[in-house]
């Protein structure tokens, strides 16, 4: 089939389809970027890695080995060793099932933090979208407060206050997704209130809760999924942050890349991939998220539709 | 433009109002209170009782709030737990250190942004520009601190070519006068200290530098490609001027706008940033003294570091909206 016979069966089947919807369309153009693509299978990868890592964990990675554990000295963590591929960390496990594991406990983090950051957000933006007025400009205030402090020092503040614990770290890190994502879907929800199809409800008498949940809501949703998309991305890197500034989860035998890499810092002349490894982990899991919402990003914009 | 200035101004009381019982709240949301923090391992029920009589604790909460109000303007942060100074004095010895690291780290970010930013625009879609999209990505997934650690296994533990950590070889006896260690050296002539200091700073200020790197290479990207598109920029060519006037004066001239906004709005990040990359070079900033305050739980420190970097945060927004408002004159209307 010629180029040119090719494009007329792309504009019949268009035409066919009518009309789609920016969601659809932004969609079908997201995965048709080999960038969009590559994120996806990194994000698959690790999803997959993280369900099924602790049935194809080699060895069991909450339990130190004699045979690790015997030629553990400070100056000296064993390398690989038959039947531990990457050998020992510092406290005698088996350093390669912790870190298939880690996959799990990152995920785990990560999801929950971005989950904490967006619900609470998108409660705090909604609101302030639904009822403008004194409600909003009372909760946008309180959002530039916290916008007001650097990010990574409201994480600190909150996990100093908090026992050392996997839960202070996920509240912590959720908390500096509060106020983007509560700008973000209020900034979103205040131009659907102009909108015309908003104004033709209103005229049509349709009840503002109606309004506000089939209309307006479900319009402004494209945005905060993206930030959520790139906010896993950050609140893994963060959660390593708190975890090496000594604001991490206590429990050093926990598989979490952040926290191995942060309980890994004053090992680097000893055995440095006790540090490279989890750290490249994270660095690979948080390029695929950011290419995934950055590929979505710039389908959803309006500009780029073709 | 006075009268947007003194708007902005006034808007940024409040916030600074309210972050400060924030911060005065934030030190009694702690277990046991502030008393028992303050005495650690060493509270026993008496001792906590005194402590809460000579901190005041016993007062009705507004009067504590008022007091607390009243000493923080005046620039009483209280004692640090830690070495029992004044949290003001050793803040201000530390600053000028998160200072140079924080400006040697933007105006690397800036130096080598803004070109690449500028260049893959012009050659967009082409692989140069795929290869410093691909670049900036990455620059943002790379954790700070380990990019730091990266830097400091190549250069220092490898190739044994730049100093591992510190902002001045231990033997080298500079005289402080701005704290500044770069500047000192030039101001008193010794100008080996200067050399050093810069020899210190290098790896610390490229580490800090990669995440303001890869947003202003981006955003500049973005925004020569919006401008290129723009109607006078048609104009500009279409009546002839050459290419090279139309990209500087047209195209990049009005590109930089959006950049000069994002430099401003890097510095929360620049400052989150500095904490872990003086922790991994051991700089002995403000970084350095947030971190043994929270290994220490040295809460006044700890309070008297967040309230300085969130008003440093807010000074800095306020005249990043001043130079806006200056650069572009609607912004005053609105």
């Amino acid at each position: 089939m010629s180029i040119l016979s090719t494009r007329k069966a792309d504009k019949i089947d268009s035409l066919a389809e009518g009309g789609t919807s920016l969601a659809m369309d932004a969609l079908r153009r997201t995965f048709r970027s080999p960038v969009a693509i590559l994120g996806l299978v990194i994000v698959g990868l690790f999803v997959i890695l993280a369900i099924i890592s602790p049935f194809v964990a080699p060895k069991d990675p909450y339990r130190p080995y004699p045979e690790l554990k015997a030629e553990l000295t400070p100056s000296n963590i064993p390398g690989p060793m038959p039947g531990f591929l990457l050998g020992s960390d510092q406290n005698g496990y088996d350093f390669f099932s912790r870190l298939l594991v880690g996959a799990q406990q990152t995920l785990f983090v990560g999801v929950f933090a971005t989950l904490i950051g967006v619900t609470i957000g998108m409660i705090i933006g909604g609101l302030a979208g639904a009822f403008g007025g004194w409600v909003d400009s009372l909760l946008m205030r309180l959002t530039d407060i916290m916008l007001s402090i650097p990010s990574l020092l409201l994480a600190i503040s909150i996990a100093a206050l908090m026992p050392g614990s996997q839960w202070t770290v996920i509240i912590a890190v959720a908390m500096i997704g509060v106020p983007v994502f509560a700008r973000l879907l209020r900034g979103a929800m205040m131009a659907q209130r102009s909108s015309d199809h908003v104004l033709a409800a209103t005229a049509l008498g349709v009840k503002r809760r109606t309004i506000v949940f089939r209309h307006m809501l479900p319009n402004s949703i494209g945005p905060v999924i993206v930030q959520a998309t790139l906010t896993l991305a950050t609140a893994i890197i963060d959660a390593a942050a708190l975890s090496f500034l000594g604001l991490g989860d206590s429990d050093w035998r926990r598989a979490e890349w952040g926290l191995m890499l942060g309980n890994a810092q004053e090992l680097l002349s000893v055995k440095p991939s006790l540090a490279f490894f989890p750290a490249i982990a994270i660095i690979v899991v948080a390029l695929g998220f950011t290419l995934l919402g950055e590929s979505m990003r710039e389908s959803l914009d309006p500009k780029n539709r073709r | 433009m006075l009268r947007f200035t003194v708007r902005r101004l006034l808007q940024a009381v409040p916030t600074l109002f309210v972050l400060s019982i924030l911060v005065f709240a934030w030190l009694r949301l702690l277990p046991g209170g502030p008393a028992t923090a303050l005495l650690g391992d060493k509270a026993t029920p008496e001792r906590v009782a005194a402590m809460n009589e000579v901190l005041g604790l016993d007062d009705p909460l507004y009067v504590q709030y008022f007091g607390f109000l009243g000493r923080i303007l005046t620039g009483d942060f209280g004692n640090s737990l830690i070495t029992g100074d004044p949290v003001m004095e050793e803040v201000s010895w530390a600053f000028p250190a998160t200072l140079e690291l924080s400006v040697a780290a933007m105006f690397l970010a800036v130096l080598f942004g803004i070109p690449m930013g500028y260049i893959a625009a012009r050659f967009r879609g082409r692989f140069l520009d795929n290869a410093t999209v691909v670049t900036t990505l990455v620059g943002v997934a790379v954790p700070v601190f380990f990019l730091g650690f990266l830097l400091k296994y190549i250069f220092t533990q490898e190739m044994s070519l730049l100093p591992p950590s510190g902002r001045q070889d231990v033997l080298i006896d500079a005289t402080r006068v701005t704290g500044i260690a770069t500047l000192d050296g030039l101001l008193t002539g010794e100008f080996d200290a200067t050399w050093d200091a810069m020899l210190h700073l290098i790896l610390p200020a490229v580490a800090l530098a990669s995440i303001p790197f890869a947003v202003i290479v981006r955003i500049t990207r973005a925004s020569v490609l919006d401008v290129q598109g723009e109607d006078f920029v048609r104009t500009a060519n279409s009546k002839g001027l050459t290419t090279q006037i139309v990209r500087k004066r047209h195209v990049l001239r009005n590109a930089l706008l959006p950049v000069s906004t994002t430099i401003g709005l890097q510095t929360g990040l620049l400052m989150s940033g500095a904490v872990l990359t003086e922790k991994v070079f051991a700089w002995g900033g403000l970084g350095t003294l947030l971190e043994q305050a929270i290994q220490q739980r040295d809460y006044p420190r700890l309070q008297g570091l967040i309230l300085l970097f969130a008003t440093v945060f807010v000074l800095v927004n306020l005249l990043v909206d001043l130079s806006y408002a200056i650069i572009d004159p609607r912004v005053r209307v609105r």
